[in-house]
C-alpha cells in the first residue's frame, strides 16, 4: 500500500513545475483529502518553488478550496438567483439550525458538512440541494427533512 | 478533406439506422437538469420494464432540449412511427408508456408531447408545435436533446464539422471576414464584434497565440453554457477549431467551472473522440493546421468571467483583473495575443461557416443579428432554456414562450448580478444589446429571472449586492468598499432600521461605484440597485417609511399567525417548528407565540403543501 504522501508525490510529477500548475495541483490535493491540508500546501510550494504564503494566498482566493476536513456527507445548498426567489436561503438556514453548523463547516460528529454554492445551473428546477453527488430538485422543508432522514 | 467525407458517410448511415430502426430506440434526456429531476431512476425503470416484457431496445442518452419544466423527458421511436417525445416521465409513467407502446402497440393515454419525424401521424403534432418551442429559432441549440452528446457520429451526421472543413478551404482572413459580415457579437454579454476581436489578434505580431473559451458561467441563475456543453460538446470544439484557425492559434484552453462536473466529463470524452477522428491534434484534415485543446477547471470565482482575471487564473494566480489596454487580443495569456470567446459565441461560428453570413443575417435585427439563448427561470410557468432571434420583445419571451407567471408579474432581471430589474411597463422592449442598456440593464450572458408579486425587489437588490460584495476580488477600492457600504444600507432597509434619507445615499454610492470601479464586475454591480430604485422606488419607500414589505419576504418586517377558523389542529406545523413557537393539542386550533417565532417559514410551507387544512398559517406585514 502506498501512503498518501507518495501518492501525492506521483501526482505532482505529472504536472509541469510552473505557476500555471498551481490551481490544478490544489484541485488534486482537495480531490484526494477532501480539503487542502497545511502539509499539501507545503508540498506544492516546494514543488513549484513558491512560498507557502503565496500558495495559500491563491488557494484562499477561490471559493472551491476548503481548509478544514469535510464531513462524511456533503450538503450544498444552491443560492443562485432562481433558488433564492424560490426559497433556497430558508433551506440553508433550516439545515444550519437543525444541525448546529455554519456554512463552510462540518457538524460536531463529522457526519455532514454544509456549504453554500453560487449556482449549480439547474435553475429551472429551483430550489436545488446537492447531497454528495446527487442534485435534488424542487426541495421544500418537507422534502428536505425526508432527504436528510435517509442518512440517519 | 476526404477523411471528413469518409467519417460523414459512416456517421450518416449510423444515424439513419436509428431513425428507421428495426428495434425500438429509447432516448432519455440526461443533462444535469434531467438527472436532478430523476432521469437516472427513470432509466433503470425503463431497463426493468424492457426485461419484464422481454423487449430488445436500444437506449440512448441525449442532452436537454430546454423544456426543463417537462423533465424527465423520454423519446421513443418504434412501430414504424416517428420519434415521439414524452414529458414528466417518472418511473411509473415510464413503465406505462413502455407497455402501451411496445407491448400493446397502442398510443392512447400515453400523451406524447409531439413527434420529431418529418411528417405527422395519428394526429400527433410536431414537438416544435409546443407553445414553448414554437416561437423559438434554434441554431446553437439545434442538436440539444436530439443527439447523443457522447457520440461524435451523431454530431457528424447532423452537418457536424462541415463548418471547419469549409473554413480550412478559406484563408484565415476570409473566415474572419465571414464572421464580421454575419455581424456576430460576443454572447458572453458585452456584445463586442467577434470578427473585430479575431482580426486584432490575427494582426498582432507574435510567434504564439492563444484561444480561450470562457465557460466559467458564474452568473447565478443562468445555465446556457452548461446545457450546450452537456448536450452538444462537439459544436463548441468545432467553433474553437474555426476561431483558432482564424486567429492563428495552435493552443487553446476551455476554462470551465468545476461546479459543472457532467459538462467536464462530456467535454473530455468529446476531445478524445475528436482526436481519434483526426479533427484535433496535428495536421487536421490534412490541412497543415494543428490545434490542441486543454481543459482548465475554474476554482469558483465570479470575477474570473472577466477576461483579464480569467487569464490570471489560468496562469495560476489570483483571479484579479488588470487595466485595459492592452487588450488580451494584443497581450493576453503569458503576454501573448489571446482571444477569449464565450461558449455560445464559439458554438455559433460553425453555423455561420456552414450556411454563410447572409443566411445568419436573416435572423435578428440590424446591428443585432442572429439568435441568443436565455435561461428562463424564476416565477414562470414554463421554465427552461430557449433560443430566440435578437430583437424579440421580452413580453413574447415571458408570455408566449414562458406561459407567464402564476401570480401577477412584477419584474424580470436580465444579465444576473450585473443587470437590472425590468418592470411590466417596459416588457415590449425588444431584446438587443443597446435597448437593454438604455433601460439600465444589460444583455449579459442570458439569465432571465422572472419575479412575481411574491418577490421583494429590495430583497433582490440586497441579494445581488451581497453576492457581488462576496465575489469582489478586493483589488480596487470602489468595488471592495463601495459594495460593502451598499450591502449594509440594503440590510438596514430590509430590516426596518433605515430612514427615508438612506435612499439618496444609496443611489449616490451606486453611481460612484459604477463610475470608478476597475473592471466590469464593479462597474455593473450597482445596476440591480439603480434599476430597482428607478422602477420600484415606492417599494423602497414602503420599507423605510412604513416598515412594510408588500411581498412578505423581509423577515424583520413580517409576522406569522394562525387563522383559528381554518386550523384543523393537524399538528404538522407543531412538529416542524424548530423553536416550539407553535403549540396546541391535536384537533384544536394551534397557537403561535410570535416572541418565540424566528420566521423560518417551515410552518407556512407545511401548512401550504402538507397540512389537512392548508393555508391556515398566514404571513402579514403591518404598516406602522
Amino acid at each position: 500500500m502506498k501512503n498518501q504522501e507518495s501518492l501525492f508525490a506521483e501526482t505532482l510529477i505529472k504536472e509541469p513545475a510552473e505557476e500555471g500548475s498551481l490551481i490544478p495541483l490544489l484541485q488534486k490535493a482537495q480531490e484526494q483529502d477532501g480539503y487542502i491540508s497545511a502539509d499539501k500546501v507545503g508540498q506544492i510550494a516546494d514543488y513549484l518553488s513558491m512560498t507557502e504564503s503565496e500558495v495559500y494566498g491563491v488557494a484562499s482566493f477561490y471559493s472551491q478550496f476548503r481548509f478544514t476536513p469535510p464531513g462524511e456527507h456533503s450538503i450544498s445548498v444552491c443560492l443562485g438567483t432562481a433558488c433564492h426567489v424560490n426559497g433556497g436561503e430558508a433551506l440553508l438556514d433550516t439545515i444550519g439550525r437543525d444541525m448546529d453548523v455554519s456554512p463552510g463547516e462540518s457538524t460536531a460528529d463529522g457526519k455532514f458538512d454544509l456549504n453554500r454554492v453560487a449556482c449549480l445551473g439547474c435553475c429551472a428546477l429551483a430550489p436545488v440541494v446537492k447531497i454528495d453527488d446527487e442534485i435534488h430538485s424542487k426541495v421544500n422543508i418537507i422534502k428536505l427533512n425526508e432527504l436528510l432522514s435517509r442518512y440517519e | 478533406m476526404n477523411d471528413l467525407k469518409r467519417l460523414r458517410t459512416k456517421s450518416i448511415s449510423e444515424w439513419e439506422e436509428i431513425r428507421t430502426p428495426g428495434e425500438p430506440v429509447i432516448y432519455i434526456g440526461m443533462a444535469s437538469c434531467g438527472i436532478a429531476a430523476g432521469a437516472k431512476k427513470v432509466k433503470s425503470a425503463i431497463k426493468e420494464s424492457l426485461d419484464k416484457y422481454n423487449i430488445n431496445a436500444r437506449l440512448i442518452e441525449v442532452g436537454c432540449i430546454g423544456t426543463c419544466y417537462l423533465e424527465p423527458i423520454v423519446d421513443i421511436s418504434a412501430n414504424g412511427l416517428p420519434r415521439l417525445s414524452f414529458g414528466n416521465v417518472d418511473e411509473k409513467r415510464a413503465d406505462f408508456i413502455i407497455r402501451k407502446l411496445l407491448v400493446d402497440k397502442d398510443l392512447s393515454k400515453t400523451k406524447p408531447l409531439g413527434h420529431l419525424g418529418p411528417e405527422s401521424s395519428n394526429g400527433i403534432p410536431h414537438l416544435f408545435e409546443q407553445s414553448m418551442l414554437k416561437p423559438q429559432v434554434r441554431i446553437v441549440t439545434k442538436n440539444c436533446g436530439l443527439i447523443d452528446p457522447g457520440n461524435i457520429n451523431h454530431y457528424l451526421a447532423n452537418d457536424g464539422y462541415l463548418g471547419i472543413s469549409r473554413a480550412l478551404e478559406m484563408k484565415p482572413s476570409e473566415v474572419i471576414e465571414e464572421i464580421t459580415k454575419a455581424g456576430l457579437r460576443g454572447r458572453g454579454g458585452a456584445g463586442f464584434p467577434t470578427g473585430k476581436k479575431w482580426k486584432t489578434c490575427r494582426n498582432a505580431k507574435s510567434d504564439i497565440k492563444y484561444l480561450i473559451c470562457n465557460a466559467d458561467e458564474g452568473d447565478p441563475g443562468a445555465f446556457m453554457n452548461r446545457l450546450l456543453i452537456e448536450s452538444d460538446p462537439h459544436a463548441l470544439l468545432e467553433g474553437m477549431l474555426i476561431a483558432a484557425y482564424a486567429i492563428g492559434a495552435s493552443q487553446a484552453y476551455i476554462y470551465i467551472r468545476a461546479e459543472y462536473p457532467l459538462a467536464i466529463v462530456r467535454l473530455k470524452k468529446a476531445l478524445e473522440q475528436a482526436k481519434d477522428a483526426g479533427l484535433l491534434g496535428n495536421n487536421i484534415l490534412g490541412s497543415g493546421f494543428s490545434l490542441s485543446i486543454k481543459i482548465k477547471e475554474g476554482a469558483g470565482a465570479f470575477v474570473c468571467g472577466e477576461e483579464t482575471s480569467l487569464i490570471h487564473s489560468i496562469e495560476g494566480k489570483r483571479g484579479m483583473p488588470r487595466t485595459r489596454p492592452p487588450y488580451p487580443a494584443e497581450s493576453g495569456l503569458y503576454q501573448k495575443p489571446t482571444v477569449i470567446n464565450n461558449v455560445e459565441t464559439l458554438g455559433t461560428a460553425p453555423h455561420i461557416l456552414r450556411n454563410g453570413a447572409e443566411w445568419y443575417r436573416q435572423f435578428g435585427v440590424e446591428g443585432n443579428f442572429g439568435t441568443k439563448t436565455f435561461s428562463l427561470v424564476g416565477k414562470i410557468r414554463r421554465s427552461g432554456l430557449i433560443e430566440v432571434p435578437l430583437g424579440t420583445p421580452l413580453r413574447k419571451i415571458i408570455y408566449d414562450i414562458g406561459g407567464g407567471t402564476l401570480k401577477p408579474f412584477k419584474a424580470v432581471q436580465t444579465g444576473g448580478p450585473s443587470g437590472g430589474c425590468i418592470p411590466a411597463e417596459l416588457l415590449d422592449t425588444p431584446v438587443t444589446y443597446e435597448t437593454l442598456s438604455s433601460i439600465g440593464s444589460i444583455m449579459g450572458s442570458g439569465g432571465l429571472i422572472v419575479m412575481d408579486e411574491d418577490t421583494c425587489v429590495v430583497d433582490i437588490a440586497r441579494y445581488f449586492l451581497d453576492f457581488i460584495q462576496k465575489e469582489s476580488c478586493g483589488k480596487c477600492t470602489p468595488c471592495r468598499v463601495g459594495t460593502r457600504h451598499m450591502v449594509e444600507m440594503l440590510e438596514k432597509i430590509c430590516t426596518g432600521n433605515a430612514t427615508p434619507d438612506i435612499l439618496d445615499k444609496l443611489e449616490s454610492m451606486a453611481k460612484l461605484v459604477q463610475a470608478t470601479s476597475l473592471c466590469g464586475l464593479g462597474q455593473t454591480a450597482p445596476n440591480p440597485v439603480l434599476t430597482t430604485l428607478r422602477y420600484f422606488r415606492p417599494e423602497y419607500i414602503e420599507h423605510v417609511k412604513d416598515y412594510y414589505c408588500s411581498a412578505l419576504v423581509c423577515s424583520k418586517l413580517i409576522e406569522f399567525s394562525v387563522i383559528k377558523e381554518k386550523c384543523t389542529g393537524c399538528q404538522r406545523c407543531v412538529s416542524v417548528c424548530p423553536t416550539g413557537a407553535i403549540t396546541g393539542p391535536r384537533s384544536e386550533p394551534h397557537n403561535l407565540d410570535t416572541s418565540k417565532c424566528i420566521k423560518c417559514r417551515a410552518c407556512y410551507e407545511v401548512c401550504r403543501f402538507d397540512a389537512i387544512a392548508g393555508n391556515a398559517i398566514i404571513i402579514t406585514s403591518r404598516k406602522e
